[in-house]
C-alpha cells in the first residue's frame, strides 16, 4: 500500500557531514542521494558531485526495489535515461536550464503526456496516448526535469497524487509525512490534465520539504494561453528566507475544524502547534467558519455534478475503450461506459445526473452553488478581519487500515476523509500539508496551513517556520 | 513485504519538538467538537428511487446502476444532500467559480496547433477514411428489467 510509504529528508545542514561521513566509508554516493532534498540534489548536480545520469541509475534501481507497492501505472525509465543523459552534457558544457535540470520527478497518471500512455487510473483509458504535453508537464520538461514515470491514483484522481481537486495532495501527503501545496485556483494551469471537477481541480505539488514546494512552485506557475482559467498576472517566483519573524503574524483556529470524529493524537497535535505559534510571539485567535459543516456536502453535490457532465466525453469513438456493441450509437455508450468505468465513478455520474434533473435542479445543484458562496464568503471575512493565515489539522487520524477503509463504500469514506480540505477547494484559496507529528504507532500526523488567494509566498514562509519548529523525524534510507 | 521494512527506517533524530512544549492553558483549539453530525429528524423524509426514475437516469447517464446496491448508494447520495435544506440561502447568489470577479482570458482565434489529423484519429477504435465511426443513431436502448438484490 502506497499510503504508509515515507520518503526520507535531511535538513540542510547535516549535508555537508553526510557526504563527508560516506566519503570516508566508501558506500555509493548514488544511494545516499535519495535521501535528499530537491534543493540539496540541485546543489550537488551543479557542483559535480554526482550527475544526474548517475542519479537517475539510482532511481531506477531503487524503483525497481519497490515494485511491489505498484507505485507506477507506466514507467518511462528509457526516456528518463535519455533525458539524464541530456542534462548530464548540459551540466557539463555550464548550460544547467533550471534549477530542475536533472532532478527526477514522477507524474500523476491524470496528467497527459506526449506518446507516454495516459489512463488516469480508469480502462475508459486504458491504452490512450495523448498527442500532447500538458502544460505543468512541459514546464517540467523545459527545464530539464528526468521524467521517471506516471504514478497510480485512484480512478479519474478520486483520492490521489498530484493534482488537489477535494484534498488529493494534502490528505496523502498528510498520511505520509510529506509537503503537499494545493496552490490558489487559476495560478497553474489545467491544459492537458484530464479533468474531474473543472471549478475545483488544480495541479498540486509533494515534496519532502517547504523549500522544494517553493522551486517547484516557481517552475511551474504562470500565465497559460492555453488555459482560460489561468489568471494573466505575472508570477514571480521566490526563495523562502532562512530566519523566519513569526511576531507580526495573526494566525487564525477556526473552530469548526474541531470536528466529530477527530482523533486524539491529532487534536493534540494541532493544539501543541498553535501553542508553539503562540509561544514564538504570533497572535493566534479563534475564528468561525461558520458554514463548515456542510462544506462535505456541497461539495459532493458539485462534485457529482460536474463529474457527470465531465464523464459525458468518454463514448468510445474519438478515444479511450470501446465496447463491441455495435446495435446502435446509444448501446455502445452504454456498453462501453459500463466497462470502461468502476462502481465509484458510475455512482458519481448517476448522482450528479440526479441532482441535475430539471425537477432537482434548484433544490440541489444550485443550493450547492449558493452553500459554495458562503463557505467562500466565511474565509473572505477571517481574512479581512486580519487573519493572516490558518492553522487547522488535514485529515481526521493518521492513516487508517485497509481493512477499515473498506468497511464502508468509496463515497462515505470520501466524506469522513476530507472533511478539512475541500472548503479550500470550493474557495479557490492555497493551501499546504506541513507534516508535524508522528503518533503512537509512527504514522505520520499533518497540519493545514490556509492563506489568502495568490498569498503562496506568506503561507510557505509560516510553513517553513512550522517545519524548522518541529524537527519531523523523516524516514531515512540506508546507505547500503 | 517485509524486506520493504528493511529499505525504509524512521531516524528519530531528537525528542520531537512538539511534545517537547509546554501545553498553554487557554490554548485556542477548543477541546471539544463544535459540532455535532446533523439531527436526522430535521431533514425531509428519505427519497425512495422509483423504476421510472431509474430507466430515465440510465438513459440520460448511459451507465446503469448494475445491481440494488448502485440503487442504494445514489439513496444515500441523496439522503446526504438533504443535509443543504439546513442552510438559510435566502438571497445567496449562486457561485460558479472562484474567478468570478476576474476577466476571462481569450486567445487570438487563430490557428497555432495545426496539422495534427493523424495525431487525433490515432487514438479511436475505428476510423474509416478520416472519419470517426458510429453505430445507427436515434435507436433508443431496450427496457430493462428491474434490479434483483
Amino acid at each position: 500500500m502506497c499510503r504508509s510509504k515515507h520518503h526520507g529528508g535531511r535538513p540542510e545542514s547535516s549535508l555537508t557531514f553526510l557526504t563527508t561521513f560516506l566519503a570516508q566509508f566508501n558506500f555509493p554516493r548514488v544511494f545516499s542521494m535519495l535521501g535528499l532534498t530537491l534543493k540539496e540534489t540541485a546543489r550537488l548536480l551543479s557542483e559535480g558531485k554526482t550527475t544526474a545520469a548517475e542519479l537517475c541509475a539510482a532511481c531506477v534501481a531503487r524503483a525497481k526495489q519497490v515494485q511491489e507497492l505498484n507505485v507506477f501505472i507506466t514507467e518511462t525509465y528509457n526516456t528518463a535515461g535519455q533525458q539524464a543523459a541530456d542534462s548530464t552534457l548540459r551540466h557539463r558544457q555550464g548550460n544547467r536550464l533550471h534549477v530542475l535540470d536533472g532532478i527526477p520527478v514522477t507524474i500523476k497518471d491524470a496528467f497527459s503526456t506526449a506518446g507516454v500512455r495516459t489512463t488516469c487510473a480508469s480502462r475508459i483509458l486504458r491504452d490512450y496516448v495523448p498527442p500532447y504535453n500538458a502544460t505543468m508537464v512541459q514546464r517540467l520538461v523545459d527545464r530539464g526535469a528526468v521524467l521517471l514515470g506516471k504514478t497510480n491514483m485512484d480512478e479519474f484522481a478520486m483520492g490521489a497524487l498530484g493534482s488537489d481537486t477535494g484534498g488529493s495532495v494534502r490528505n496523502p501527503a498528510s498520511y505520509c509525512g510529506v509537503v503537499g501545496l494545493k496552490p490558489t485556483y487559476g495560478l497553474l494551469s489545467r491544459h492537458g490534465l484530464i479533468p474531474l471537477v473543472n471549478s475545483l481541480d488544480v495541479p498540486g505539488i509533494f515534496t519532502r520539504c517547504v523549500d522544494d514546494a517553493a522551486i517547484m512552485l516557481g517552475a511551474l506557475a504562470g500565465h497559460d494561453p492555453k488555459d482560460s482559467t489561468t489568471v494573466s498576472d505575472t508570477f514571480q517566483p521566490f526563495s523562502l528566507p532562512e530566519d523566519i519573524d513569526i511576531t507580526r503574524l495573526h494566525v487564525g483556529i477556526p473552530k469548526e475544524y474541531h470536528a466529530p470524529h477527530l482523533s486524539a493524537e491529532t487534536l493534540n497535535t494541532w493544539q501543541r502547534a498553535a501553542d508553539l505559534l503562540e509561544d514564538a510571539g504570533a497572535r493566534v485567535s479563534q475564528v468561525s467558519l461558520p458554514h463548515t459543516p456542510y462544506s462535505i456536502v456541497c461539495y459532493s453535490v458539485l462534485c457529482a455534478a460536474e463529474v457527470a457532465s465531465n464523464m459525458a466525453r468518454y463514448d468510445g469513438l474519438e478515444f479511450g475503450h470501446r465496447g463491441s456493441d455495435h446495435s446502435s450509437t446509444e448501446a455502445l455508450y452504454a456498453q462501453t461506459r459500463h466497462e470502461g468505468f468502476n462502481d465509484v465513478v458510475r455512482g458519481r455520474i448517476l448522482a450528479g445526473n440526479y441532482f441535475l434533473l430539471k425537477r432537482h435542479y434548484d433544490h440541489y445543484f444550485i443550493q450547492a452553488q449558493r452553500i459554495r458562496r458562503l463557505i467562500a464568503n466565511d474565509f473572505r471575512k477571517v481574512f479581512e478581519g486580519g487573519v493572516d493565515i490558518l492553522l487547522t489539522p488535514t485529515t481526521l487520524s493518521p492513516a487508517r487500515s485497509y481493512r477499515w477503509f473498506v468497511q464502508e463504500d468509496n463515497r462515505t469514506r470520501t466524506e469522513q476523509e476530507d472533511v478539512f480540505t475541500q472548503p479550500v477547494n470550493l474557495a479557490g484559496i492555497p493551501a499546504v500539508n506541513v507534516p508535524v507529528a508522528l503518533s503512537e504507532d509512527g504514522l505520520p500526523i499533518g497540519l493545514q496551513l490556509i492563506g489568502q488567494s495568490f498569498q503562496e509566498k506568506t503561507l510557505l514562509t509560516v510553513a517553513k517556520w512550522l517545519e524548522q519548529q518541529v524537527n519531523f523525524p523523516h524516514l531515512q534510507l540506508p546507505e547500503h | 513485504m517485509n524486506h520493504l521494512h528493511r529499505l525504509f527506517r524512521i531516524t528519530q533524530v531528537d525528542r520531537p519538538v512538539l511534545l517537547a512544549i509546554t501545553r498553554r492553558l487557554s490554548s485556542k483549539v477548543p477541546t471539544e467538537p463544535t459540532w455535532k453530525e446533523v439531527d436526522e429528524s430535521k431533514l425531509p423524509n428519505p427519497t425512495k428511487i422509483d423504476q421510472d426514475t431509474i430507466a430515465h437516469l440510465e438513459r440520460l447517464a448511459l451507465v446503469d446502476f448494475a445491481n440494488k446496491e448502485g440503487i442504494r448508494r445514489l439513496e444515500a447520495a441523496i439522503r446526504f444532500a438533504d443535509q443543504m435544506f439546513l442552510v438559510d440561502t435566502t438571497g445567496v447568489e449562486p457561485m460558479d467559480s472562484v474567478l468570478e470577479d476576474r476577466e476571462l482570458y481569450l486567445r487570438d482565434d487563430v490557428v497555432t496547433e495545426g496539422n495534427c489529423k493523424d495525431d487525433i484519429l490515432r487514438n479511436a477504435g475505428k476510423v474509416v477514411e478520416d472519419y470517426f465511426v458510429a453505430p445507427p443513431g436515434n435507436i433508443p436502448l431496450p427496457k430493462k428489467e428491474e434490479y434483483d438484490s
